[in-house]
């Protein structure tokens, strides 16, 4: 197990290499000069070159790539070209802000997944099964910016029980990470429902129920936890989809984290802050793999890690 | 001489409703097993013996499936007519089960001490720790080796011999008066299945519990059986000491299972085989289900069907008319006009 974790950390490094060469192509190709844009409107060609020069963007990109990368692994993501501040800084203030509302999302998405699976699976073809799958598929397909705005409208405008936007208190919390976590819960519910159903016809099940055990216990220590083993794939998967939710709901809902963040720099062509947020959010998401991957074997020792 | 008797089953009927229409799987089985003795319960695949023992605790899937009929009485109380928390207490406890597949009958990531642990805490009430010692207790009975070791162990750590002692364990957990085997030692090799068979035989001594043996394999049944019940076509049709089946079959088909046997004393060229197939469970014709393969077959055998009667004694029973009065006029008629 150990040497399995450390071999996973040494393969951050190629991911970060390929993050951020990817960025920092994607940023060389958009439209759009960081140096003019910074310059403001209006302003001399002289003032923008004099920028350009500041900030070495006229050097050759392959030299601004390597030095970028050379940083990177000494801790230091440059500089915001619009505040001068430290990127890291600017990052490790919107962090825990994402990271808290992803928590409570992916807390959404495992909770209200597991139970509409489980409650689907135990009977399935009824009339509850069915309703609670088609609620599933209107989940699955209602995008998250929409749902956001009709929440917020609902709540916050018409009823008036939540606040409308902003990051204060617990109240905040709740429309954010509900949009987010609703598509994944969906998503886990179709899972958990066919990994239920798999495992009830197994075997196993029937030589539960013949030993004269509650079928609670049956479905509960008997089937979930057979069941889960492929619903955790999921859950580590759908982390991925909902760091990348985080760009539009923040967006929605004024929320200053990372994903926001992300957002402005792309706007302004900021590239250190958008290669260092996205650098981030890459290295969250592997961690999350790598923690399911752990799960994984918790749950199910025949896999063998190595 | 009475035998006690610990659990007989009357006219069982379980069908199941598909798309095809009903399936019979098994449709009228009568059987009676006395305390202390072995059951066999024999026929091909598909003659509905598996059905018929997942009746008995009422494990069929429903849907599809349904008891529609019968009574299956285990100490003069009704299974079939049992409420679920009745009948929960009924299995694994004076009822239990070996499954075919021990590769799979086992839960995969649960270790398999707790399984057994489990049977026992729910129906003896006894403390986790007490239950555990009782279930590493089962698993040296049956003959695991270090079983204090394996109880710790997950299934896919076992070989299909040693998963087949856990479940044997696992059945024997709360001390049955009645251990159903589902083909036990089908999945297994042959120096395994001896093995398994004599525990068993073993065990039954030591408990003073019956068992009902499903197999397909009459050498089993030779080996392990007191009695024996030969379905076809989801029906009894001949129950019978073991040992005077084996000496004079009466039923036409029994009779043919057991021509169909190999022998080793004669050097057979081919094996013998009953001509035609099984009736689909779907479709079963009016009369005796065995009369389109049977070469006794008369009219009356496709106008009728025969009941499961008594014979001389009380303890056997065949289905078929060439064992009731009717059958001698039948032949006086034949005789008189082709003397």
């Amino acid at each position: 197990m150990f040497l399995f974790i450390a071999k996973r950390l040494v393969q951050i490094i190629p991911v970060i290499l390929g993050v951020t060469l990817v960025v920092f192509l994607i940023m060389q190709m958009v439209p759009g000069d960081p140096a003019a844009i910074l310059a403001g409107e209006g302003a001399s060609q002289e003032t923008i070159e004099q920028y350009r020069e500041d900030l070495g963007l006229n050097r050759p990109i392959a030299e601004q790539y390597l030095s970028y990368v050379g940083n990177v692994f000494q801790g230091d993501f440059g500089n915001s070209l619009k505040n001068k501040q430290p990127v890291l800084d600017e990052i490790l203030l919107r962090l825990p802000i994402t990271m808290e509302l992803a928590f409570y999302s992916i807390l959404i998405t495992v909770a209200l997944g597991l139970a509409a699976g489980i409650i689907s699976a135990v009977k399935p073809y009824s009339i509850r099964d069915v309703s609670v799958m088609v609620v599933a598929l209107l989940g699955i397909s209602l995008p998250s910016f929409w749902l956001g705005l009709l929440l917020m409208y609902l709540f916050s405008v018409k009823l008036q029980w939540l606040p409308v936007a902003g990051w204060d208190g617990p109240a905040n919390i709740i429309l954010p990470a509900l949009t987010l976590g609703v598509g994944g819960a969906a998503i886990v519910a179709r899972m958990t429902r066919s990994s239920m159903l798999d495992v009830i016809g197994q075997d196993y099940i029937r030589t539960a129920r013949a030993k004269g055990l509650k079928e609670h216990f049956v479905i509960y220590k008997h089937a979930l936890r057979n069941a889960l083993i492929p619903v955790i794939t999921v859950v580590g998967l759908q982390f991925g989809s909902l760091l990348g939710g985080t760009v539009l709901v923040e967006s929605v809902f004024a929320i200053n984290g990372l994903g926001r963040m992300i957002v402005d720099a792309i706007r302004t062509r900021d590239l250190p802050m958008v290669q260092g947020g996205v650098l981030v959010a890459s290295l969250v998401f592997v961690f999350v793999n790598l923690l399911v991957d752990v799960l994984y074997r918790a749950v199910n020792k025949r896999i063998d890690l190595n | 001489m009475s035998k006690e008797v610990v659990l007989q089953v009357k006219n069982l009927k379980t069908h199941f409703t598909t798309s095809k229409g009903i399936a019979k799987a098994v449709d009228g089985v009568d059987f009676t097993l006395h305390k202390g003795e072995t059951l066999g319960i024999v026929g091909e695949s598909g003659c509905g013996k598996s059905i018929t023992s997942l009746s008995l605790l009422r494990l069929i899937p429903s849907p599809p499936g349904k008891i529609v009929a019968g009574e299956i009485l285990l100490n003069n109380k009704d299974i079939v007519k049992m409420k679920e928390e009745e009948l929960r207490k009924v299995r694994g406890n004076q009822l239990s089960m070996i499954f075919q597949e021990p590769m799979t009958s086992l839960n995969p990531i649960i270790p398999v001490g707790e399984q057994i642990a489990e049977t026992i805490r729910l129906h003896q009430r006894l403390p986790r720790k007490k239950a555990w010692q009782k279930a590493v207790d089962l698993l040296e009975l049956v003959g695991l080796p270090s079983p204090e070791k394996r109880a710790k162990q997950e299934p896919f750590q076992l070989s299909g011999g040693m998963r087949q002692r856990v479940m044997i364990a696992m059945a024997l957990a709360c001390t049955p008066e009645v251990l159903i085997a589902d083909e036990p030692t089908t999945a297994l090799d042959v120096t395994i299945q001896a093995q398994i068979l004599e525990l068993m035989k073993d065990l039954q001594r030591q408990i003073g519990m019956s068992i009902i043996f499903i197999t397909h394999d009459l050498g089993v049944v030779a080996e392990v059986c007191d009695q024996v019940a030969v379905m076809y076509a989801g029906q009894v049709v001949e129950h019978r000491n073991a040992k005077d089946l084996f000496k004079t079959p009466l039923h036409p088909y029994t009779q043919g299972l057991l021509r169909s046997l190999p022998n080793i004393y004669e050097n057979q060229q081919e094996l013998q085989t009953i001509e035609g197939s099984v009736p689909s469970p779907y479709d079963y014709p009016v009369g005796c289900r065995f009369a389109d393969r049977c070469p006794h077959a008369r009219e009356i055998c496709r106008a009728e069907a025969p009941d499961l009667l008594e014979m001389n004694n009380a303890e056997t029973k065949v289905r078929c008319f060439m064992h009731t009065e009717k059958w001698e006029a039948i032949e006086e008629k034949e005789e008189l006009v082709c003397p």
